[in-house]
């Protein structure tokens, strides 16, 4: 015999209340991303891992046969853009988190439960971006161990810091938006094989100017190329900078871009998230 | 909330999928489903099931038309409607990588529990849907069996007014389907409205006080099961044959003897018409059949099935347990 329990919900519930709910949601849910980690900690470990390795690879495989513009240790001049590749690289999980929700019906039943939906996104921002703080710490100690640093003040470096984040938080509402389009978990591995020309396509590995020009002045229009000379400048890591508007405004642009990114997909995904399937 | 007569009321709700004006979605549906009822929407794939369910949960808006669940207007007051309801949706809609427990426990905190009585009422729950063994497992190892149980058991943490229950029994094994139904019997025990949607005719037979029949996104037929019937005629004369062969033959004598709505089931060798004199139709048959050499395994009369109501309104075979099991 199935007992009921009395309907508790307050139907409408006074501000300060209605803010109580809010935070208890944001908690709730937040601690439910973490129990997925702790269901799978070898995937989110080697989500971690993965920027280590890349970093290796071509630090030392390709390292050698890389010249950087204006001299300097390619090593340093590698690091600021392997932090923003990490960056970047953390949508990949972002779109499949919310994809997997929304197949599953997941997403559909915390939308016909009396929670806002802000609190839904908000614990999928608030869990990943402690996802890639955490990638971002084994990536600096890493780096920190094989002889990498900053050379223009600590403040400078939590300025770099600040930077990268604050992409990583733009792309992850691109992330929520795109993954509540993608329909299904097969679609996801689209958008996995699209991140690499994308990552690529950008200064992360080489100097634009040993591109042709045409490509290079592509890449430079990347936000991953702003963001990291926005951090080499900052962490007074190597890496000529060009000729170009582009990187002479880096620092401009590593604050415009992802605040452009954050106007249109933040409003668009709260929108696919209210209107999912409609 | 007031009491109010009907929990569910639909007027000429319609939906359509993209910028479409016409074609698959809703095409002006409306229904009524009294307080306190089990309500069985039944209708084969793409009728318009799904879509019906999530406009009246508010997962999905309406192009026209209105709509009240628990006396709140499903447009305009989508946030009071979603706190008097509950939802099992057509796919299981649990997390499968938490365990049973932790899910049912998150969700009772998300539905304004407070954290020990979210814990209290998990284990309730578990131990109702029989699902205690399993509460530590990840949901993602349930058999499918398991895994509806939990959806309901998460639809239910707090008593909803109104509970939708979307294709609650679709892949589930006979034994499955029973403890389903059973769950959803005693919901209704409990005070609570159920909103079912099927496209197993037994199912709204067994469990459903009030039917109706959805074709292209409108409701073709609606009344209790035993009305519907009754409104598709009389008796059926039904006939099993022992060989394959003789089966055309004798549907040649059936039609002369029955109405215009004949089945036949070439898989089990039998046949069906509707006749109005029920005696005398059966003695005629016995003589047809005596007079060309037949021997029928079996000759029966009997009440229509749903099944057959079904058939005969949408014009397609629904499936029925007995089929899918075969
Ligand atoms: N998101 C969608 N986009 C386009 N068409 C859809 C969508 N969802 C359902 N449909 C179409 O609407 C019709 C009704 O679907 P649905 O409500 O799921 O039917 P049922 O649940 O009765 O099987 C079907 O023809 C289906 O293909
Ligand atoms: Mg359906």
């Amino acid at each position: 015999m199935i007992t009921m329990e009395r309907n508790v919900k307050n139907i409408q519930p006074s501000g300060a209340a209605r803010i109580r709910y809010a935070f208890t949601d944001v908690w709730v849910l937040s601690k439910r991303e973490l129990l997925h980690w702790g269901g799978n900690p070898w995937g989110i470990m080697i989500g971690w891992l993965f920027p280590v390795m890349m970093l290796l690879m071509f630090g030392y495989l390709f390292g050698g046969a890389m010249a950087v513009p204006g001299g300097g240790s390619y090593f340093e001049f590698l690091m600021p853009g392997m932090f923003a590749m990490t960056m970047f690289f953390g949508v990949e999980s972002t779109v499949m988190a919310v994809t997997t929700d929304a197949s599953k019906g997941v997403t559909d039943r915390f939308r016909s439960m009396p929670i806002h939906a802000s609190a839904v996104l908000l614990g999928r921002c608030m869990v990943d971006m402690l996802n890639s703080v955490i990638g971002l710490l084994v990536l600096i100690v890493t780096g920190l161990l094989l002889g990498w640093g900053w050379h223009e003040g600590a403040d400078h470096a939590l300025g770099a810091f600040g930077l990268l984040l604050l992409l990583r938080f733009s792309l992850l509402w691109v992330g929520i938006f795109v993954g509540l389009h993608a329909t299904n978990p097969h679609n996801v591995s689209m958008v996995q094989l699209l991140v690499w020309p994308v990552g690529f396509l950008s200064n992360v590995f080489v100097d634009t100017t040993t591109m042709p020009a045409w490509l290079g002045a592509i890449a430079e229009f990347n936000p991953l190329s702003a963001t990291s000379t926005a951090a080499r400048e900052l962490f007074g890591n190597p890496g000529l900078r060009g000729e170009s508007w582009m990187s002479e405004h880096a620092l401009l642009l590593a604050v415009g871009w992802p605040v452009l990114l954050l106007a249109i997909f933040l409003p668009l995904a709260v929108r696919s998230y209210r209107r999912l399937n409609r | 909330m007031g009491a109010h007569a009907y929990a569910i009321q639909a007027r000429n709700v319609k939906k359509h999928y993209g910028r479409t004006k016409e074609g698959p979605g809703l095409n002006g549906l409306t229904l009524n489903v009294p307080a306190g009822s089990i309500f069985g929407l039944l209708g084969p794939n793409g009728a318009g099931k799904t879509t019906a369910v999530k406009i009246l949960t508010t997962l999905l808006r309406m192009d026209e038309g209105s709509a009240t669940v628990a006396g709140y207007d499903v447009s305009k007051e989508g946030h009071l409607v979603r706190s008097r309801i509950g939802l099992a949706g057509q796919y299981a809609a649990v997390d499968e990588q938490l365990t049973g427990y932790q899910n049912l426990e998150m969700f009772g905190r998300l539905n304004r529990l407070p954290k020990g009585q979210a814990r209290r009422r998990a284990e309730e729950l578990l131990t109702q849907f029989d699902l205690t063994e399993a509460a530590g497992r990840a949901v993602g190892k349930y058999s499918g069996g398991m895994r509806r149980r939990l959806d309901l058991a998460a639809s239910l943490i707090v008593s909803p007014d109104v509970l939708f229950v979307d294709e609650p029994t679709t892949g589930l094994d006979p034994l499955a389907r029973q403890e389903v139904w059973g769950a959803i019997r005693s919901l209704k025990e409990a005070g609570t409205t159920v909103l079912l949607t099927t496209q197993y005719l037994e199912e709204a037979d067994q469990l459903a006080d009030l039917v109706s029949i959805l074709k292209d996104g409108r409701v073709i037929r609606e009344g209790t099961p035993e009305a519907l019937k009754s409104s598709f005629g009389g008796d059926r004369l039904e006939v099993t044959l022992l060989r394959q062969e003789e089966v055309v033959k004798a549907e040649r004598i059936l039609r002369g003897i029955g109405g215009a709505f004949v089945l036949v089931d070439n898989a089990a060798n039998r046949i069906s018409v509707p006749v109005t004199d029920r005696t005398g139709s059966l003695l005629k048959a016995a003589s047809a059949f005596a007079d060309s050499g037949l021997e029928p395994e079996d000759i029966v009369l009997r009440r229509p099935t749903l099944d057959e109501v079904f058939i005969h309104f949408t014009g397609q075979n629904g499936v029925s347990n007995k089929e899918e099991s075969r």
